[in-house]
């Protein structure tokens, strides 16, 4: 059974069609790296996956789960699924351990001393324990994004979704943050990851996807994506940012 | 306190100051009752104003633009002597001033906190959704906790357009600063014409309303500085 399995998804803003017949599933286990050009619809397709965004047709189902208009729905889907996000929006007012240890205290009935437990295994995990005391806006950059992964991982996902992870990194910090995701790969976490670090992509991805004006365009293997291109406009994205 | 005042200042300004005075308590109960009440309310209302079902949010909306663009004047006629005369009851001023100044407070403290809560990053509400807080756990230990920063200084702010506020309430016949200010301005007693009355009232508007503004200021920097 995949984990992700979209069908014919449609999604409109307003008049905007964002999101053009989708078809698209992502199997237990794999790793899937999503690319495109600005617009393309890429964030839009997997906030919709978790329930950020709703969309408009189509079908969607996540570990067996269908998500519908119920809101029972969605939490069993969120519960399962993890997300990083660009901005990193970690909770300003709570330190990296409150970060990670709010809902498993508050959502999973945990003690505050199990939950310290847990978060700060998960802290370690991303080699941050360090700072568990600090608040978000003591910690650099890639430090943030990688309590944020802390912070998903401690609900234990199926799945991690995460949308630009290092867009908004220096670029010195860009490497620390890429690590640990090679690392959540190489235990076999199924991961759907818009980015455009495609040395990352070349080495984790199983599947890379280029989305185009709310389509996908090309779905390939690294090798194939990179060195034969089919599609013109993929071959264009790729001339463009590989240059 | 009566008497000291006498012996320092002579017998109508001694007399005077100490009524001015000694009715500026009820100023300040009006304000307290219009802050509190209309605080507790807005808490309802800024709820209602959020919340995820649109006919409970277009109540509170029509609630409050309803309210805010009703001048305070206006309540307060209503309430102490619209309502009583149409429907026939009795209410006493107090009752009325206290109902229409919490009615004009929660109106407008719920639009103040509405914008605090909206001023809150959309990134901070997709995070805790993605993390599956339930809504009320959200607010509470997200979304509030962040608002506060953005709502605090114009809240205290408020408090100073509410004590100014209930200077109107003296037209409904409540017994406050105001009234007995005109009172004396009024009365052919010399020593108490208006040139007198009204800058010794305005002193003391200015003395419970000032230190609120400069607390107001303070919360308001120390917020600018926070964001930078
Ligand atoms: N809330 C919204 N309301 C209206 N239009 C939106 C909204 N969110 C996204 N869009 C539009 O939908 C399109 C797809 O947006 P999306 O954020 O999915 O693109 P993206 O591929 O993630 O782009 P980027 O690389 O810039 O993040 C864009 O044209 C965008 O302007
Ligand atoms: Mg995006």
């Amino acid at each position: 059974m995949p984990i992700v399995s979209m069908k014919a998804v449609q999604k409109w803003y307003g008049d905007y069609h964002a999101l053009k017949d989708v078809d698209f599933s992502v199997e237990q286990g794999e790793r899937v790296v999503i690319c495109g050009p600005s617009g393309s619809g890429k964030s839009t397709l997997i906030r919709c996956i978790n329930g950020l965004e709703t969309c408009d047709a189509g079908s969607i189902v996540v570990n067996g789960i269908e998500l519908t208009q119920r809101a029972g729905s969605v939490a069993k889907i969120r519960s399962v699924v993890g997300m990083v996000f660009q901005q990193f929006n970690l909770f300003p007012h709570l330190s990296a351990l409150e970060n990670c240890t709010l809902a498993l205290t508050e959502e999973l009935g945990l003690t505050q001393s199990q939950a310290d437990e847990k978060a700060m295994q998960y802290l370690s995990r991303v080699r941050i324990a360090d700072q568990a005391a600090k608040r978000p806006a003591q910690l650099s950059g890639g430090q943030q994004q990688r309590v944020a992964i802390a912070r998903a991982l401690c609900l234990e996902p199926e799945l991690m979704l995460f949308d630009e992870p290092t867009s908004a990194l220096d670029p010195e910090m860009i490497s620390e943050v890429l690590e640990t995701m090679v690392s959540l790969a190489e235990d076999g976490m199924s991961m759907i990851c818009v980015t455009h670090e495609l040395g990352f992509a070349r080495e984790v991805a199983h599947r890379i996807i280029f989305m185009d004006e709310g389509a996908l365009v090309e779905a390939r293997d690294p090798i194939g994506f990179f060195e034969r291109p089919e599609n013109p406009r993929t071959k264009k994205f790729l001339s463009k940012i590989l240059r | 306190m009566k008497e000291l005042l006498i012996d320092l200042m002579g017998a109508p300004l001694g007399t005077i100051i100490f009524q001015l005075v000694f009715a500026a308590q009820f100023t300040v109960y009006l304000s307290l009752i219009a802050f509190i009440g209309g605080g507790m309310a807005a808490i309802f209302i800024t709820l209602a104003r959020i919340a995820p079902y649109r006919p409970i949010r277009s109540v509170a909306t029509g609630y409050i633009w309803l309210f805010q663009s009703t001048p305070l004047l206006m309540l307060l006629f209503l309430c102490g002597l619209g309502f009583p005369h149409l429907f026939q009851f009795q209410i006493s001023p107090w009752t009325a001033a206290s109902v229409a100044l919490t009615i004009f407070t929660s109106a407008y403290l719920a639009e103040v906190w509405r914008g605090a809560i909206g001023a809150v990053e959309t990134g901070q509400w997709e995070a805790s959704n993605a993390l599956n807080l339930r809504y009320v756990v959200m607010l509470r230990r997200i979304i509030i906790p962040q608002a506060v920063k953005f709502g605090l200084a114009p809240t205290v702010g408020f408090l100073v357009q509410i004590i100014k506020g209930t200077s109107l309430a003296y037209i409904i016949g409540f017994q406050d600063l105001m009234l007995i200010g005109k009172r004396w301005a009024n009365a052919p007693v010399d020593g108490s014409e208006p040139f007198i009355i009204f800058p010794i009232m305005a002193v003391l508007y200015f003395c419970l309303c000032y230190p609120l503004a400069l607390f107001a200021r303070q919360l308001e920097q120390k917020a600018l500085a926070r964001g930078q």
